[in-house]
């Protein structure tokens, strides 16, 4: 075990410094930089672009910048904005709450109704739920996020008035962002009215970034399901007479899970590429408008700052992950 | 206790609590729903709109000011101020009694004096202790404006007395120091943050003696403020003011509507009309201080030919560019300065749009088979909302005439950077907003040969033209001015190296019981004048 723990904890090294090369290099390979963009229309002359690269560190050479860049994280220093003037790390653990508690609703919400949707439509393969279900789908992964979030915000929010157009919070309630999850912080300082209102904020975007993972995985356990159903095991426990809900909740519905789970990881990954749109969209202050608006204005320090953090959290919760199996199944640790 | 009853008892405490919070926001609020975020809070650090909306406009005062809806100057923490004949030297005096604001994290012990107008601009020259406070801090305006080469000393004559001396004449000076880089800060305060080692708090938790006091900010979400009841001018009439970030266009609209703020503006074209026929709503729009051009690149063949440039500007239908890019809140232009700016060229008439004699005049240039690059900014602007549609549109002028042309575009940066270069291929698109009202911030900043290489796109560079605004730049008799401008607005249409496209009307929309909010020309937003009715 201690072997196995070791190992993978190793194994976080080279991906740390790989990580950290590519997080570094890419911004860098686009064109522009960051202090062109402090003048706007105005312009600055050669002269003094040349001096402000030179005062910011970005004439040095390459890899002095990168080894910079590497000696600050060991020290915790992700860097300070130029566009913001601030430090990297402190807008990172403001904003990046709101993602994850946004992208774990959606993933929830996907989860929650893709499943027993894709579920039903396999077992009444054919029927007109099957086919409603499995178009709906369809059309859900094919919905262009900015469009479907203004058609929402309109109707849900204009028409109807069931949700607040934008936002995270009323504006009426303030108080200091304890843990930075909305439905935490307004359960414990936000008084009378603000849970209601933190939950009623999420729902929509909720719903837009939750679309696609939900026709995801509605679809990928139909067809999961469709195939494992047609398996002998299951041929074998509708033989020896299991009702129906057994078979299909227990003997099927298990293995059908596996590729499922895998789809469910795979678009958490995803979600970021949609949480940019959706936190534009809803005036959501999460890390996704945050890089998005960092990338175009060429603020190195903050995209590679911002990606190496979350690349950071991801090999941290893969290690966990692996260390949990390791205790799950005693096969992978003895490998 | 069991889990359920203390689960009980926390929601009770959280709602008695939150109550009185709530209570406590419901005096009268003004939601401001705004484009962007912030970049911080010192108004001299930042170039963009949204950052001096929350700083300079609200927080802050200048030794003068812009009259409100004008680009008037007008006196402010000065109360009066002279000239010498020369025109070196600005006196000004200050306005006695001003306090800065007395916030949870600064109480001033002394009111405002020269102390504070002097180090509000001597911190922002280079070799300041001030000059690298943040990581990353670069004073652009300060620069942009030439404040190192124009300004020789900022003195305090006695402590309600301040000497400006230049090392040259500078008529715009007065209108340069009412733009928000030139805010009056507490040198008591950044004194008090410096000796606790925490200078960067200058640029989080601002102090200034303007109508609003900062109260807090909740990055990309909400900059909170109240009312400065020691406000040199007396206590504004909203008790608190709310910046809600809101970057997409459509959704503030939406937010509007739903009563989520009660003020917003830079609505999409599209949605104007909607916001019009809204009986909930009132809307203002009003001629932008700004100008949106095609430059050609007026070093590179045959763009070098004023004839040439004459005959392609005869070719865009500006009033089709008007009607389709802007649905009409916009004006074709004529010259390039907005005609309601002073010194605005009446007599000057538009080149005709006429594709058979543009045509001709091509052919008579000995132009034949034109290809060239049009460039379409990728971003809208409130003077371009859309650049690609009006690249499309140009295209399609030119193809009448026989010239073809290619779309191209970058990435926003990379764009104004190519786009500076002397060297770059084709004619852009781009635009701009006045800062300050003087038209030396137009023709200058954007025709004149000390901007070749910067902002002067079509890296234009007549002498004639040069002299006369140069000239018009250290006169300072008013009149005179004006004539040296209009003389030159004649060079311009006369050379061409822009098409001037339009001038794009600036749309604020609010609720009906929002009242005394005055739309600024220079695109600042301020709320120092406005009431909600309960």
């Amino acid at each position: 075990m201690f072997r196995y723990i070791a190992s993978r904890v190793l194994l976080l090294i080279p991906t740390f410094i790989g990580i950290s090369f590519v997080a570094f290099i890419f911004i860098r390979l686009l064109p522009g930089d960051p202090v062109i963009a402090l003048a706007g229309e105005r312009g600055m002359t050669p002269e003094r672009h040349q001096l402000l690269m030179d005062q910011f560190g970005f004439n040095r050479p390459i890899w002095e910048q990168y080894f910079s860049f590497l000696w600050g994280i060991f020290h915790g220093d992700f860097g300070t904005s130029i566009a913001s003037k601030r430090p990297v790390l402190a807008d990172f653990r403001a904003l990046f709450p709101a993602t994850l508690e946004l992208s774990i609703c959606a993933m929830l919400f996907a989860v929650i109704i893709g499943i027993p949707a894709g579920i039903f439509a396999a077992v009444k393969r054919g029927s007109i739920f099957d086919q409603l279900s499995m178009g709906i789908a369809l059309v859900g992964y094919s919905m262009p996020i900015f469009w479907w979030g203004i058609l929402l915000i309109i109707l849900f929010a204009g028409i109807l008035h069931w949700t607040p157009v934008s936002g995270r919070m009323d504006l009426i309630y303030f108080f200091k962002p304890t843990t930075g999850f909305m439905l935490i912080d307004s359960l414990i300082s936000g008084g009378k009215g603000a849970f209601k209102s933190a939950v009623s904020h999420l729902i929509l975007p909720t719903i837009v970034l939750g679309t696609i993972p939900l026709a995801v995985i509605a679809r990928q356990t139909r067809s999961a399901m469709l195939e494992v159903l047609g398996e002998d095991y299951v041929r074998t426990a509708r033989a020896k007479g299991l009702e129906p809900k057994r078979v299909i909740g227990v003997h099927a519905l298990r293995n059908a899970m596996i590729p499922v789970i895998t789809t469910i990881g795979l678009q958490m990954g995803l979600l970021m590429a949609g949480a940019i749109l959706t936190e534009t969209i809803f005036s959501w202050p999460g890390i996704g408008k945050w890089m998005i608006d960092a990338i175009s204005r060429r603020d190195y320090v903050v995209v590679q700052g911002g990606l190496m953090l979350v690349a950071l959290i991801v090999m941290v919760v893969n290690l966990i992950v692996d260390l949990l199996y390791a205790v799950i199944n005693p096969r992978i640790r003895v490998k | 206790m069991n889990t359920y009853k203390k689960l009980l008892a926390a929601t009770a405490l959280a709602m008695l609590t939150g109550g009185l919070m709530a209570g406590g926001a419901a005096a009268k609020t003004l939601v401001f729903c705004s484009e962007a975020a912030p970049g911080g809070f010192d108004p001299a650090l930042y170039t963009g709109g949204e950052t001096l909306d929350a700083t300079g406009q609200a927080v802050f005062n200048k030794l003068v000011e812009f009259k409100p809806g004008t680009s008037e100057v007008e006196p402010a923490l000065a109360d009066s101020w002279t000239i010498s004949d020369d025109g070196l030297e600005y006196t000004f005096k200050l306005h006695p009694g001003v306090k800065f604001q007395t916030t949870s994290y600064f109480t001033p012990s002394r009111e405002l004096n020269a102390d504070d107008v002097v180090f509000s601009f001597e911190r922002q020259k280079e070799g300041s202790p001030w000059a690298k406070y943040v990581d990353g801090a670069s004073y652009e305006y300060f620069e942009g404006m030439d404040f190192p080469k124009l300004i020789k000393s900022v003195e305090k004559v006695d402590d309600l007395t301040v000497k400006v001396t230049l090392t040259k004449p500078n008529a715009p000076m007065l209108a340069n120091l009412a733009m928000d880089f030139s805010s009056i800060v507490s040198k008591e305060y950044a004194d008090k943050l410096m000796a606790d080692g925490t200078p960067g708090k200058l640029n989080e938790q601002p102090v200034g003696t303007g109508p609003f006091q900062f109260v807090d900010y909740q990055l990309n979400t909400a900059i909170r403020y109240e009312a400065n009841p020691d406000y040199y001018k007396g206590k504004v009439k909203l008790d608190s003011l709310i910046f809600a970030v809101t970057p997409d266009a459509a959704v503030r609209v939406q937010k509007l509507k739903a009563g989520e703020c009660q003020l917003t503006i830079y609505p999409d074209p599209a949605d104007v009309e909607g916001l019009k026929a809204d009986t909930n709503l009132n809307v203002i729009q009003e001629e932008g201080l700004n100008v949106s051009t095609l430059a050609y690149n007026t070093t590179q063949a045959p763009f070098d030919k004023p004839e040439v440039r004459k005959a392609l500007n005869q070719a865009i239908d500006k009033k089709a560019i008007v009607d389709a890019v802007y649905l009409g809140q916009g004006t074709p232009a004529i010259n390039p300065i907005p005609p309601t700016m002073w010194s605005y060229n009446k007599s000057i008439k538009d080149d005709e749009y006429n594709p058979e004699a543009a045509k001709a005049a091509l052919e008579k240039a000995g132009v034949k088979d034109l290809s060239m690059k049009i460039w379409a900014m990728p971003v809208a602007r409130p003077y371009m909302p859309n650049g690609r549609r009006t690249a499309e549109l140009i295209q399609s002028d030119f193809a009448k005439v026989g010239v073809k042309a290619e779309i191209v575009t970058f990435d926003w940066q990379e764009y104004l950077k190519q786009a500076s270069d002397p060297k770059h291929d084709g004619a852009v698109i781009i635009g701009w907003t006045g800062d300050n009202g003087d038209p030396d911030n137009f023709l200058a900043t954007l025709l004149s040969c000390q901007a070749v290489g910067t902002s002067n796109r079509a890296a234009w560079c007549n002498q004639e033209f040069t002299d006369l605004i140069n000239k018009a730049a250290v006169v300072s008799d008013p009149a005179e001015r004006t004539k040296l401008y209009e003389e030159s607005q004649v060079v311009f249409k006369r050379e061409a190296p822009w098409a001037t496209l339009a001038h794009s009307l600036v749309t604020t929309a609010m609720t009906k019981n929002v009242s005394g909010y005055v739309p600024s020309p220079l695109g600042v937003h301020n709320f120092a004048s406005v009431d909600v009715a309960e």
